[in-house]
């Protein structure tokens, strides 16, 4: 029972980082109308500012953690944005209304140059982070096993819960939220009514990118280490959880990543580790053939 | 002419917030530069290379601007279509007759008497299996308009299905050949099943999955496929039962001298057999009703279903054909190298055939080969190239979706055209 509730704890801190990640994919494939492949590559470049600057801070002497994260935070979030409003300035603005195969070969090129692009700039090896949380709270006291909650566990889930929360109200009330609601319904229609849709769409990347700068910021400080080549399988898992929780759908994302997370977990727990990535990627042909639309979203129909 | 100044100050404005654009970029990754330090990294500023990217931006931004004037300034005056690179090379008749020369060179190249042959010709085999990989994937890609990203994957099964079939029955290359093909196109079909009946996005991201998890059973499945040791001492081909040994093989049988050369010249014509096989089979199907249902149903899925085409099986069938082709150059590879490990089978290598596809120009069979050849001929030029090569691939990719989505010499000529328009031509 003990254990079970540890994987849960491990599955509940994956499935947080998977389900940001996976807002930037749901939201823009419900404005854009296509995967942004790219977005596993902004992630994996807003966890490699945060490792320089927790380094930087480090080498500063800057001891104070909350204010280290802070600042990290910010830094990771202004640049990581940064990105990704320049990729949808580049890679996919220029392609708008072009035929489908079009911009998703243009992701592709993004997603290629970014990996690259860090690989070149920073090197193939793993770069270590500087320990910065360490402890964590004994829930169960047990001598064989028991539960903890580290630190950095609470840490990404209470903040994700906060940016979640956040990001909702964000869609459901302020005028940014409508318009990207209009835009995603009707994006003629919505410019006919005054709506800067390329601001929206703009501004939609930056959003999404926010979200993955601060999961990898967090990913970065959970395992330790990252490398150039992260954002490919944590793309291909949070867009995995977001096809999981309906593609399009907000709600959905938040709700397949956590699951996306709680399944890993468990099967590397109970099955077999080396192939725990095999079942995230079961999952999504599962979806795909079984329910194309997702727990909660809706049907697609195509019309000419 | 000149364009008036306030337009000029313009651009320039434009182009000093670009360069800013590219500062804020470069300075977090390009700017500071990481190195393994005693405990943790240590830092150290570049200054000078985010100089030379934000230079670059701000030039190159000028540049665009500029050349974008320069040609709408050109069809205004002159009411001409704009000059365009290559476009020669679309016309099928110049295509047929460069493809023509490029074949008679790879037949006399093993036979020049250069100093680096050895060299030149395992070149050229590698650029062959790239060509061939390419227009297999052109299949799927180029003529159906399906995204596979794993077609790595496929390339894998043929190997290790060669690989392991040699070594547990005892079978040579060529009885092989068609079985690694076949399981190949297996693994197509049961991979696209599902996933064909959805938008094109889904099969994308799909594919991009198949191939990593083959990547991973093969490195954790060691028990069969070796690991990440990967399997060696893989038999090379014979020709039509004569090994190409010092003894008792090809050599013996026609009376001359052994020389090492003799099993690398004959690879290089084994590939490029495959790869014309592949070439002539891609043009024929092209031909078919069953290709002509590709490139309808790459225009407009909803038209071709309203004809009574079946999306889902004319997608299977270009999927399926087009993995095995991949079967097919991955068994050549498996037999030439003698040794596979997962690590020749990465993302990495799938995005290089699919650069090399959409480089080349989706469709077109020369283009292909010019892709590739660019592709290999950067890698060899030396190793500062190669860790630039897929950077600018990646860029090239954004440039050619944004220019030229046709690629740099395809034709999206019609490949049926009605009687009376042929016979006015």
């Amino acid at each position: 029972m003990n254990y079970f509730l540890q994987q849960t704890i491990n599955g509940l801190t994956l499935g947080s980082i998977y389900g940001l990640i996976a807002i930037g994919y749901t939201m823009v494939y419900g404005i854009v109308g296509m995967i942004n492949f790219a977005h596993g590559d902004i992630y994996m470049v807003g966890s490699f500012i945060a490792v320089i600057g927790f380094t930087g801070l480090a080498l500063l002497g800057v001891s104070s953690v909350p204010l280290a994260l802070l600042i990290v935070l910010i830094g990771a979030v202004f640049f990581t944005s940064a990105y990704g409003w320049t990729v949808e300035r580049v890679a996919y603005r220029p392609l708008r209304g072009a035929p489908r195969l079009a911009p998703l070969i243009s992701a592709i090129g993004m997603s290629i140059f970014l990996q690259n692009y860090v690989q070149l700039a920073q090197g193939a090896r793993q770069k270590p982070v500087p320990p910065l949380i360490s402890g964590g709270i004994t829930l169960v006291p047990s001598d064989s096993f028991p539960v903890t909650l580290s630190y950095i566990q609470l840490l990404i889930i209470g903040l994700t819960t906060v940016l979640m929360v956040g990001f909702s109200l964000l869609i459901a009330r302020t005028a940014l939220g409508r318009q990207q609601r209009a835009c995603e319904q009707d994006r003629l229609m919505a410019a006919l009514v005054g709506i800067n849709v390329d601001r929206t769409i703009s501004l939609t990347f930056v959003i999404g990118a926010a979200l993955a700068a601060v999961a990898g910021l967090m990913v970065s400080l959970y395992y330790g280490v990252v490398d150039f080549f992260i954002g490919f399988l944590a793309g291909l898992k949070a867009f995995t959880a977001a096809v999981l929780g309906g593609i399009g759908s907000i709600p959905g994302a938040m709700l397949g990543g956590i699951l996306i997370g709680l399944i890993e977990s468990y099967y590397s727990a109970y099955f077999s580790i080396d192939y725990k990535d095999v079942a995230a990627f079961a999952i999504l042909i599962l979806v795909l053939i079984f329910r194309p639309s997702g727990l909660l979203g809706r049907p697609e129909i195509e019309k000419v | 002419m000149e364009p008036s100044s306030p337009g000029i100050a313009r651009h320039v404005k434009e182009a000093l917030l670009w360069a800013l654009l590219a500062f804020v970029l470069a300075l977090p990754l390009i700017g500071v530069e990481t190195f393994p330090a005693v405990t943790t990294l240590g830092l150290r500023p570049r200054f000078g290379a985010v100089a030379i990217v934000v230079a670059v931006v701000f030039v190159a931004r000028l540049l665009l601007v500029g050349l974008t004037a320069l040609r709408k300034r050109r069809i205004a005056t002159l009411i001409e279509k704009p000059v365009r690179p290559l476009a020669g090379l679309a016309s099928p008749r110049v295509a047929r007759i460069v493809g023509l020369l490029f074949l008679a060179v790879a037949i006399v190249l093993p036979f020049l008497p250069l100093d680096n042959r050895r060299y030149l010709i395992d070149t050229a085999t590698v650029l062959l299996i790239y060509v061939m990989l390419g227009w297999g994937l052109n299949v799927v890609v180029g003529l159906a308009g399906l995204l596979d990203l794993g077609y790595v994957a496929f390339y894998a099964v043929g190997a290790y299905c060669y690989a392991l079939v040699a070594q547990a029955f005892g079978l040579g290359f060529w009885e092989c050949l068609p079985l690694s093909g076949a399981l190949a196109a297996l693994f197509g079909v049961l991979l696209g099943f599902p996933v064909l009946r959805l938008r094109g996005d889904y099969l994308a991201i799909v594919t991009l999955g198949f191939g990593e998890i083959i990547r991973i059973i093969l490195v954790n499945w060691a028990s069969l496929t070796g690991g990440p040791n990967g399997i060696s001492g893989i038999p090379r081909p014979s020709f039509f039962g004569l090994p190409l040994t010092p003894t008792g093989g090809f050599a013996d049988f026609f009376g001359i001298a052994y020389s090492p050369d003799q099993r690398v010249i004959y690879l290089y014509f084994v590939i490029l057999a495959l790869a014309l096989g592949t070439n002539l089979l891609v043009r024929r199907l092209r031909r078919l009703p069953i290709g002509r249902a590709w490139e309808a149903l790459r225009e407009d899925e909803i038209a071709c279903r309203s004809l009574g085409i079946n999306p889902t099986l004319v997608k299977l069938s270009a999927f399926g054909t087009g993995a095995m082709l991949g079967g097919f150059a991955g068994a050549f590879f498996a037999t030439r190298a003698s040794f596979i490990s997962p690590e020749s089978f990465t993302f990495s290598e799938s995005a290089s055939i699919l650069a090399i596809v959409v480089l080349g120009g989706m469709g077109s069979q020369l283009g292909v080969v010019l892709a590739a050849s660019f592709l290999v001929l950067l890698g060899e030029l030396g190793r500062e190239f190669a860790q630039y090569r897929m950077v600018v691939f990646g860029a090239c990719m954004i440039l050619i979706m944004i220019w030229r989505p046709q690629g740099l010499i395809a034709h999206r000529e019609p490949s049926v055209r009605l009687k009376a328009d042929a016979a006015q031509s």
